[in-house]
């Protein structure tokens, strides 16, 4: 099949972005063989997972809601990768973001919304910088493993947030109880960001999605996106060309935690009204900082492209449930399907990435051969001598 | 098969024929038709200027690309070779411009990777180990085996990879710009063997930008003009004029005009400048010279004496461990290599593809690498597209890169069309001063003349050059004065009148000038 699309690049460019959405439906492929063996009838089961995600006005709009801190974490993700930098610590970018804009409507219950609202979106959006910029000072400084630190960030940002909400920002009410439920205080009703009634619909969807644009324009039409892309794709020219690595380095992962921050701000400010967990970091951000990632490879780490992206993946998890209740199945299976289609959305990354190399030749630089295609053994000298 | 056998043990391929090869890229032709045959026991060159379809061509016989149109016979018998696999198992083997070695294996660990072991690792490879020793003392290729690929000389590497074709079963062998980043000395030692496999009927074809190498080595010559033939010839009665003029299409003058300048003042200056190189040996040991305004100054030398590394103290991409340098009057150190660009510094590295342009980003993108933050292309942190875009039509027109677009990555460029974008974009910086690494390795003679001219054009405009080059003829032709470097310090500062290769030859194999002087 490599072949077909070595000798027609144009359908291999659309099979190229076709790709994810085929390595998803692969994916749901395996889950029916799942479903299958649990005892349900996989049709019926997809069904409701259609139905769960686009078959009403609330269902489309909670799929929304599920995709808008996953786009908003897959933009920052984009200019992570864009820049060679692999960000895992979407989720404690996330946590760090949410933390500091929740903080910022706890302090002033009094205030305006109209002031708190952005100023608390500001704060996510610099507290995500801070957690993600930390492992980029470490990366372009010290040298220290971007991935690694950014795990380990994550599990920080997970104690840092058991410990406050449990003691300093408790919700006052809870700190009277002998439950304790480790939560903050609603913010003030004048906080929530503005929503389309009577659905869970709000303003964090469209400010993603203008976002994404906007990202966009960043990396393709500004200098600081054009040192960012070319710091990714090639270091050594890119200091020949004076470009300063380390710095860019540590601007894309800075970025990067931001945008996560800011989905955090939004959760809180969108969607739940205040912080609450349940001593893990999936608890609050529902995993978006990790499938945040695979929404941005799927999306081929174009911020366009992880609108859609970002919407795909915001169905399933909102479909999943749905078929979780309408079929009675396990609800382990959903973390399954879920992790399938992560498996193959990256795995079909891989793919593509070896489609592009066998179609491309860099000048005198040509492609190494395939794995696949590797020469047959020593059989050569046995045959020749035949 | 009944055919004969080489002496490496492979069977012999004595006649392969490609036949009506056409291949098409988004936007080129790339191969129009192309008849192209080699027999057993000759040399076949494929000359034809940078973007003429050479590579194109050879890729399609190894297997990297399918044809749209046309076939290749081996025997006279259709052959279809889908991938580089394909190839090797009918006995054809390709060496690249570019080195597909693995530097932290050893010579032996790099011929056996990627063959299936049958057995345990360590037999096999005490077997390969003693199958290279056996190919290597066949064909006069001399490499320890057990030696680590980043130790070696570009020429030592060469012949591993000779070798590792040879392994695997090359009656073929595909031969693309193999003596680009060969010394003089390692060219001749390179045609021994190849005079030798000839001799044992192996059928090589050659690529080369250097006429007078093709007429040395080669038995016919094939000329490959815009994706088309123009014509084979043998090369007993052809002239380098000749040829020259079928690549082109127009008559080409081979000597580059050099007008007289006045000299001006110190542009660049070097005091006893020292510096490490990667491995931490002394590159350069104490070197001083000045480069005035107007002058071509070559400096001369054997790759690896510290050529690489004094380009880049001068460029601040290398940190000086002693002595100073001054640009146009002001000390350099601690500047970072923004800083010493936008003091008037051009630099065109050796190694293009990896420190002089961005593979994955567009040819206007890479127009613009060195001021993409700088007024026309950028305003207030935005890139002028319409700017960039004007930029990249005027450069790409006035240095003729070949280019489907001004949005192909330039990773779909050929060679040397990748060397003119380079060289686009730093001579149009009006430089004070030029660092020029082998500004014409890669170029057709068409391209190479317009190199010339265009630094000499910088000359009259007053502005220092040094170029740093391999090339003695280059060096020659172009220099006002002629440094020799040895062991990363200068043997001798010569005027070109009273420069002569034998001269700067022994002076480059370390001996002083002063020496040089009395015993000639
Ligand atoms: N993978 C590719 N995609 C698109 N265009 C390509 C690709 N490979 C080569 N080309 C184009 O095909 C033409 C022929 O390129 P090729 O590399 O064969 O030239 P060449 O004769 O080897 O030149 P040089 O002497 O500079 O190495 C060029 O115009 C080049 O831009
Ligand atoms: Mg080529």
């Amino acid at each position: 099949m490599l072949d077909f699309f070595v000798k027609y690049p144009r359908l291999g460019r659309l099979f190229d972005m076709l790709l994810p959405l085929l390595a998803t439906l692969a994916a749901l492929g395996v889950g029916a063989i799942m479903l299958q063996l649990l005892g349900a009838n996989p049709v019926t089961a997809y069904g409701a997972l259609l139905q769960g995600a686009f078959g009403s006005q609330n269902a489309l709009a909670d799929t929304i809601v599920r995709a808008t801190p996953l786009l908003l974490v897959a933009l920052g993700i984009c200019i992570a990768f864009r820049a060679g930098v692999i960000n895992i610590g979407g989720e404690g970018q996330l946590v760090a973001g949410a933390i500091l804009g929740t903080l910022v409507g706890l302090m002033f219950p009094e205030a305006p919304g109209i002031v708190i609202v952005p100023l608390a979106l500001v704060a996510g959006f610099i507290g995500g910088a801070i957690w993600g910029g930390i492992p980029g000072l470490l990366k372009a400084y010290y040298n220290v493993n971007e991935i690694l630190s950014t795990i380990m960030l994550n599990i920080i940002a997970v104690q840092g947030m058991n410990y406050l909400l449990r003691q300093p920002m408790i919700d006052p009410a809870q700190a009277q109880l002998a439950s304790r439920i480790p939560q903050t205080a609603r913010l003030a009703q004048a906080f929530d960001l503005p929503r389309w009634i009577p659905t869970r619909l709000h303003l964090g969807a469209l400010i993603a999605v203008i976002l994404a644009f906007v990202v966009y324009i960043f990396l393709w039409r500004t200098t600081i996106g054009y040192r960012i892309r070319a710091v990714g794709l090639n270091p050594d020219a890119s200091r020949y060309a004076g470009i300063n690595v380390k710095r860019n380095i540590v601007l894309a992962l800075l970025l990067s935690g931001a945008f996560a921050g800011l989905a955090g701000a939004v959760q809180v400010y969108g969607v739940h009204h205040r912080m609450f967990t349940d001593g893990s970091l999936a608890g609050f951000t529902g995993s978006a900082g990790f499938n945040g990632i695979v929404v941005a490879l799927f999306g081929k780490l174009n911020p366009i492209g992880a609108i859609p992206a970002a919407f795909i993946f915001g169905a399933l998890i909102v479909g999943a449930n749905s078929l979780q209740r309408a079929m009675q199945v396990p609800a382990a299976l959903i973390t399954a399907l879920n992790g399938l289609v992560v498996v193959f959305v990256v795995s079909s990354d891989y793919f593509s990435r070896r489609l592009a190399r066998n179609r491309r030749t860099g000048a005198e630089t040509p492609a190494a051969p395939p794995k696949s295609t590797l020469p047959p053994a020593l059989s050569i000298e046995g045959e020749a001598s035949q | 098969m009944t055919t004969e056998l080489l002496p490496s043990g492979t069977a012999r391929i004595d006649h392969m024929e490609m036949r009506g090869i056409t291949k098409r890229f988004p936007g080129v032709l790339a191969s129009n038709h192309v008849d192209f045959d080699v027999l057993s026991g000759e040399v076949h060159a494929l000359l034809g200027e940078n973007g003429a379809g050479k590579s194109t061509l050879m890729k399609i016989l190894y297997g990297l690309y399918q044809p749209d149109e046309g076939e290749i016979r081996l025997n006279g018998e259709k052959v279809i070779i889908q991938s580089p696999a394909d190839a090797i198992h009918l006995g054809i083997g390709m060496i690249h411009q570019h080195f597909m070695l693995v530097p932290t294996l050893t010579v032996t660990e790099n011929v056996a990777l990627g063959l299936k072991s049958s057995r345990g690792v360590r037999t096999d490879l005490e077997k390969v180990a003693a199958r290279i020793n056996e190919l290597a003392s066949l064909y006069g290729l001399k490499v320890d085996p057990d030696a680590l690929v980043w130790q070696l000389s570009v020429g030592q590497q060469q012949r591993v990879e000779i070798l590792k074709a040879l392994y695997r079963g090359a009656a073929l062998l595909i031969l693309d710009e193999p003596t680009a980043v060969l010394t003089p000395q390692e060219v001749d030692e390179f045609f021994v063997t190849l005079e030798q496999m000839k001799k044992d009927g192996h059928a090589l074809i050659f690529i080369s930008h250097k006429l007078h190498e093709v007429l040395q080595l080669c038995n016919r010559v094939t000329v490959l003009r815009d994706g088309q033939a123009i014509g084979t010839k043998t090369t007993t009665g052809v002239t380098k004029q000749q040829l020259a003029e079928m690549m082109v299409g127009r008559p080409v003058g081979m000597q580059p005009h050099k007008a007289a300048t006045e000299v001006g003042e110190v542009r660049l200056s070097l005091r006893d400048v020292q510096a490490q190189s990667d491995r931490n040996h002394a590159a350069l040991r104490g070197v001083s010279f000045d480069l005035r305004g107007g002058e071509i100054v070559g400096l001369a030398g054997v790759s690896g004496n510290g050529q690489r590394e004094l380009a880049e103290v001068v460029a601040g991409l290398r940190p000086v461990s002693g002595g100073g340098i001054d640009l146009v009057g002001r000390p350099i150190q601690g500047k970072s290599p923004r800083a010493v660009m936008e003091m008037g510094l051009s630099y065109i590295p050796e190694e293009r593809m990896r420190d002089g342009v961005i593979k994955d980003f567009t040819v206007s993108e890479n127009l613009i690498l060195r001021e993409f933050d700088l007024r026309p292309f950028a305003r207030n942190g935005f890139l002028d597209r319409g700017a960039i875009q004007h930029n990249a039509t005027d450069l790409v027109k006035d240095f003729s890169v070949k280019t489907p677009s001004l949005e192909t990555p330039v990773k779909n460029l050929s060679g040397g069309n990748i060397q003119k974008l380079v060289l686009a974009r730093e001579l149009s910086r009006k430089p004070q001063v030029i660092v020029a690494a082998q500004p014409t390795r890669g170029l057709d003679i068409g391209a190479t003349e317009y190199v010339h001219a265009r630094l000499l054009e910088q000359r009259e405009l007053g502005t220092a050059t040094l170029l740093i080059s391999e090339d003695l003829d280059e060096i020659l032709a172009l220099s006002d004065r002629i440094l020799v470097i040895f062991q990363g310090k200068i043997m001798g500062d010569v005027p070109r009148a009273e420069a002569t290769p034998e001269k700067l030859g022994l002076m480059m194999a370390g001996e002083k000038q002063a020496d040089v002087a009395t015993t000639s």
